[in-house]
């Protein structure tokens, strides 16, 4: 069976799925609900599989199916596009996303009736949302990316307003979907400068004539390369949930649990790095752009792992990771390190997921409750919910043998020694780490260590989840601890497995790579790379440690405040007020307002206008009609009639009369010419 | 009938009103049964114009002649390009949706209600066939007097201010339309001798600057006032809110293209000089910009859903303006889809706030809120046009826009910038109706009990919902038809241009004739 003609059914078998769901899932019994939708994914993980190893077998390790023509004077088919690049993106979306599935059988077996829509619509988002994703990664030009782009957006307004009857739910699909589109906007402005510059959207011909040698590298100051690939970062900034359009994901928590897992964990928040990755060729040509998406990395990284320092809600905290986690990607992609970011993208996609699913395990043993500060002392009660969490809490803190530690590690040494990178922005990872490591073990032992802090009815009800959740938790967990084995850093020796992953994508980034040659590359020695490390890893195991103190051995009131700084961090340095009172009350609805009063008063008002001044003038003509117009015909007629009352006397009507008055006539003209003569 | 194929799907309409006439008024039904035979039959007979129709020819196909006043050199000379088939397939297909929409909800005066909307069909058919200027200008006459009523007889309360509004405003356009036409008309004269209005012919006519300007703006105005764009746009909310249903679709649908319709055919070919003018290009453009983010932040403080929907129409048909004067091939390719998209993203929209509006009768937002829960099937076809008028991928609205922004981009980087705000506008006046109307608890003891969809309503939206999800996924034979009259268009605008005739007869000595 020739797997990479069938690529194009990888999303496609997803969408039947949706259509199933959507048009006849109302009538349908749980079970089989739980059976098709599952199922189509599954087929699509398995026809991934099967393209994936046959790839392998490639020699050029690229395969294109095109169906046919979409948009056609943009060079935008129905194309699709499998190298080692999507390859892994379809391996960890149909992976994740059928784990995910599995886990929501159990996760969303409450959901029941019309009144909550319920399972089966559940399913069917999520279905479509896997055909948009895989949409994404297997386009072959940006135009059909951005089908998928804007298709996962749709789907994620969609899930986070899945309990559409709470406003909260609603209001936050709302913002996630007009925040994206912010982003959207400059991506699509950045697609046409790109269209313009090479004529096509097509990545295999816009990566062609990008490394042609007709566009020199924009050393020495921003150009129009630089400005084409900032604006696909805007892009990216807006599904990746990077500064300064992060605030959508945060809120983006009030999806059911396997949702924030899924989309805003694992694939869709991760579609910006992908985006920017199969861009490298443009993004090479700027140091000076890919300076800011690193710099953009950093920062959303350490912005947002301080505000999960002080999150109590167990989702928010993660949420918050989850944007931190995707500036250390875009860290690396700024840094030139394309492939270390795919390789963080992969292993986080592992360990968020489980940490979330993790949480929401948490949730459903708690019935529903998600603040850190009623749990506590469930370590024994949900004994493999804790463990697999304990897994992923490592891994994601860095520690050794984990595959978080492996990318991490990696992403940190990248940004000390590219020539693109530079230690301060090392520092500001390493810093990150720390919080990372604190973050995390403050929610492990908020929520797993200590006494219970929840009432006695959430307590009797404490249960373990079905094992339909949590034998996906243990994959997923088992992914975390050995995950990151195929990016083993090179200092321990080079093997054509443990490096694995970046010879893998090595085709795929080479137009980056031979730019990055260009800037040669200085060798810091192997004792800075090992001494970096250690260093890293202290700094990982002393946030766990700190936070094992802070919140295990001292009691609540002996813990620190944080001072001044605390309201600040727990009202997320008030950017969603700053952005509600500038850009929504303001902007939009300031503006709407005055404009919508302006439309009313002066646009419609001198039309208005015109019809009152054309109703005055036709009063006035209609005055001037009856009083000028006619009374001068009246006035005439008067002075006639006043002209001819003498006459009257003579007008009697009477013959006689006017027999007299004719000779008297005759006799006055025939009397005027005989004395005239 | 292969010869008068034209005559047939102008006709079709105007014979089902005179046999409408012979139905006595209070037999309902039969009326009713007999319009919607009459709108099928209508659609039918225009679908051998596109299967028929080559799209690898050049010029006009379809065409007959034959004089009408032949002192004035008047003819009834029609025919059809790409441009003109996409638009009469609309004008039909709409037409016999919209008829069938009223149904159940026109139940006062019937028979009129219809033989208006035949006659309006008629009409608005006859300005998208007319290759003849005077005769166009017949049908764009024609085509006020059965809206008029429709507004003005079966509207909401505010039925007369609209109508009146309506008819005063357009009518004042057409008329100083009239005078460029005539303008132009004399100049033919002047020049060469022979009195005709025939538009192929007209072209022909050389005139100096000032006097193509001229002629521009007087078409300008008749065309802008119809479109509507910025700041001719105030009688579009009115008329719309106070429309019966099927009215505002047809309005949105068809009777504002006539405007965009009238860029493109008479505009730009006619005065390609002044076409190409930078000053009127960019007072255009801009105009068209201010309409798309204006148009779309009005919409967002709207409190009247219908009126919100009208306000979406100026933003929409701002791009559509947009497209024409980038001047080049995607543009008005663009332009011509996205006029069609708006057709029937709109077109969805004002169905929308129909059925609702049969139920409650009300169309202040803050009446509703929840209706998903009551009407799950409702929110499903909203949220489908929603997405299909916000320019989601996959469905209609985004072909167009995505066309249309990049041509402008093309055309200059700054336009296609300011535009693509109203994509996230668009989606934001969008969504927050949406959010209002149909998300949230159920808090309105009225909207308890509504009755979602029923199948008259359904065979409405159906239809609708699969032409979006068509141009969406495979736009080609649009842009396949449009390819050959657009090329012709923009290379008579942007081509070489013959040195203007330096012996311009000045109008005084036509005149003196």
């Amino acid at each position: 069976m020739n797997f990479l003609e069938l690529i194009w059914l990888i999303p496609f078998v997803p969408l039947i799925g949706a259509g199933i769901m959507l048009l006849f899932g109302r009538g349908m019994p749980k079970q089989l609900v739980s059976l098709i939708s599952p199922g189509a994914v599954g087929i699509s993980f398995v026809l991934s599989l099967g393209a994936f190893v046959q790839l392998m077998g490639l020699e050029e390790r690229r395969h294109e199916v095109v169906l046919g023509p979409w948009i056609e004077f943009l060079k935008a088919d129905w194309g699709f596009l499998l190298d080692p690049l999507s390859g892994v993106m379809i391996m960890v979306v149909t992976g994740i996303s059928f784990l995910i599935h599995i886990y929501s059988i159990g996760y969303m077996g409450h959901e029941h009736g019309p009144r909550h829509g319920g399972f089966y619509r559940f399913f069917g988002y999520l279905n479509l949302f896997v055909f948009f994703m895989l949409m994404l990664v297997l386009a072959n030009n940006y135009v059909l990316l951005f089908v998928g782009w804007e298709g996962v957006g749709l789907c994620s307004y969609l899930l986070i307003g899945f309990y559409f009857h709470k406003k909260s739910a609603g209001d936050a699909g709302k913002k996630a979907f007009i925040v994206n589109r912010i982003g959207d906007a400059g991506f699509i402005l950045g697609m046409f400068l790109l269209f313009k510059l090479t004529g096509s959207l097509n990545f295999g011909e816009v990566s062609a004539a990008l490394t042609s040698g007709n566009f020199p590298v924009e050393a020495a100051g921003w150009g129009i390369l630089s400005t084409t690939a900032l604006l696909l970062f805007v892009g990216a900034t807006g599904k990746s949930a990077q500064i300064p359009l992060y605030v959508w994901l945060p809120d983006a928590m009030e999806g059911p649990t396997p949702v924030s897992a899924l989309i805003h964990a694992a694939t869709m928040v991760t579609a910006g790095v992908y985006m920017v990755a199969r861009s490298n060729a443009l993004f090479a040509l700027t140091p000076d752009a890919s300076t800011v998406v690193a710099v953009v990395g950093a920062a959303t990284a350490i912005f947002a792992a301080s505000i999960g320092l002080v999150q109590n809600d167990i989702k928010r905290v993660l949420a918050y990771s989850t944007v931190s986690q995707l500036g250390y990607m875009f860290l690396a992609a700024g840094v030139g390190a394309y492939w270390v970011a795919i390789f963080h993208l992969f292993t986080h996609a592992f360990f968020k997921a489980l940490l979330f699913l993790g949480s929401g395990s948490v949730i459903h043993a708690m019935s529903g409750e998600q603040d850190m500060r009623r749990m506590g002392g469930l370590k024994d009660k949900i004994p493999i919910t804790f463990r697999v969490m304990f897994i992923g809490s490592l891994a994601i803190a860095g520690i050794p043998g984990l595959a978080g530690f492996f990318s991490k590690d990696e992403i940190l040494w990248q940004t000390w020694s590219s020539p693109l990178g530079s230690h301060l922005l090392y520092v500001v990872g390493l810093a990150t780490a720390a919080m990372t490591a604190f973050y995390m073990w403050r929610l492990m032992f908020m929520t797993f260590y200590g006494e219970g802090r929840m009432d006695e009815k959430t307590k009797h009800h404490i249960h373990e989840s079905p094992a339909v959740m949590t034998v996906p938790l243990m994959i997923l967990a088992a992914g975390s601890a050995v995950g990151g084995w195929i990016g083993v850093p090179k200092v321990f020796g080079e093997n054509g497995f443990f490096q694995a992953f970046e010879h893998w994508l090595e085709p795929v980034f080479e137009p980056a790579a031979k730019v990055m040659a260009t800037h040669g590359e200085h060798h810091p020695s192997h004792a800075v790379e090992l001494g970096l490390m250690a260093l890293s890893v202290c700094i990982a195991i002393g946030g766990i440690l700190l936070a094992r103190h802070i919140y295990l051995a001292l009691k609540e009131d002996q813990r620190p405040t944080g001072g001044a700084l605390y309201p600040v961090l727990l009202n997320k340095w008030y950017v969603d007020e700053l952005y509600d009172i500038l850009f929504i009350n303001g902007l939009s609805k300031g503006g709407g307002t005055v404009l919508a009063a302006f439309d009313r008063s002066t646009i419609d008002g001198a039309v208005n206008g015109t019809a009152w001044t054309t109703r005055m003038v036709s009063k006035i003509s209609m005055w001037y009609d009856t009083w000028i117009v006619d009374g001068l015909v009246n006035l005439s007629a008067f002075f006639v009639r006043a002209a001819s009352y003498p006459m009257r006397f003579l007008h009697t009507g009477w013959v006689q009369s006017y027999a007299l008055i004719f000779v008297a006539g005759v006799l006055a003209i025939f009397g005027f010419y005989w004395w005239g003569r | 009938m292969g010869d008068n194929l034209l005559s047939l799907i102008l006709c079709t309409p105007l014979i089902g009103v005179l046999v409408l006439l012979f139905i006595p008024g209070t037999m309902k039904n039969a009326i009713r049964w007999w319009a919607n035979i009459s709108a099928v039959a209508g659609f039918l007979v225009s679908l051998p114009l596109i299967m028929n129709f080559d799209k690898s020819l050049d010029g006009y196909q379809f065409v007959e002649r034959i004089n009408w006043i032949p002192a004035l050199g008047v003819q009834y000379l029609i025919g059809v390009d790409g441009i003109s088939v996409l638009m009469v397939m609309l004008t039909t297909f709409m037409g016999m949706l919209a008829i069938f929409s009223s149904w159940d909800s026109i139940n006062d005066k019937v028979k009129e209600y219809y033989a208006m909307f035949l006659l309006q069909q008629v009409g608005m058919i006859g300005v998208f066939i007319s290759l003849d200027f005077m005769l166009f200008y017949v049908f764009w006459e024609l085509v006020l007097v059965p809206m008029y009523f429709i507004i003005g007889v079966w509207g909401g309360p505010r039925k007369l201010y609209a109508a009146i509004k309506f008819f005063l405003y357009t009518l004042a356009g057409g008329v100083l339309m009239l005078l460029g036409i005539i303008t132009l008309y004399l100049q033919h004269i002047a020049q060469t001798g022979v009195a005709t209005f025939e538009i192929t012919q007209l072209m022909n006519t050389q005139m100096p600057m000032w006097m193509e300007q001229l002629v521009f703006w007087s078409f300008f105005l008749g065309f802008a006032i119809k479109v509507p764009m910025f700041p001719f746009h105030t009688w579009l909310p009115d008329a719309h809110t106070e429309a019966p249903t099927a009215g505002s679709v047809i309005l949105a649908a068809v009777l504002l293209k006539m405007g965009t319709y009238g860029f493109i055919r008479f505009s730009l070919p006619l005065l390609p000089n002044a076409s190409a003018d930078r000053t009127i290009v960019n007072v255009l453009v801009v105009l068209s910009l201010i309409g798309i983010i204006y148009g779309a932040l009005v919409s967002l403080m709207q409190q009247d859903w219908k009126k919100l929907v009208a306000y979406s129409s100026v933003s929409h048909l701002g791009f559509c303006t947009l497209g024409i004067f980038a001047l080049n091939e995607q543009g008005i390719a663009g332009s011509v889809i996205q006029q069609i998209n708006h057709g029937i993203s709109t077109g969805m929209l004002f169905l929308i706030v129909g059925v609702i509006y049969e139920r409650r009768h009300t169309r202040e937002i803050k009446e509703y809120g929840g209706l998903a829960h009551v009407m799950p099937n409702y929110a499903v076809v909203f949220a489908f046009a929603m997405l299909s008028s916000a320019g989601l991928p996959l469905l209609n609205g985004f072909i167009g826009e995505f066309t249309i922004l990049q041509a402008a981009f093309q055309a200059n980087m700054a336009w296609g910038a300011f535009a693509v705000t109203g994509v996230i506008f668009g989606a934001a006046y969008l969504l927050w109706l949406y959010q209002r109307t149909m998300l949230g608890e159920v808090t309105n003891e009225k909207n308890k009990g509504l009755k979602d969809l029923n199948w008259k309503e359904w065979v409405v939206f159906v239809p609708l919902m699969a032409w979006a999800i068509a141009i969406g996924v495979y736009p080609k034979p649009y842009f396949d038809i449009l390819e050959k009259p657009v090329a012709a268009i923009v290379e008579r605008v942007n081509g070489p241009k013959a040195p203007v005739n330096a012996a311009v007869i000045e109008l005084k000595k036509t005149e003196a004739r």
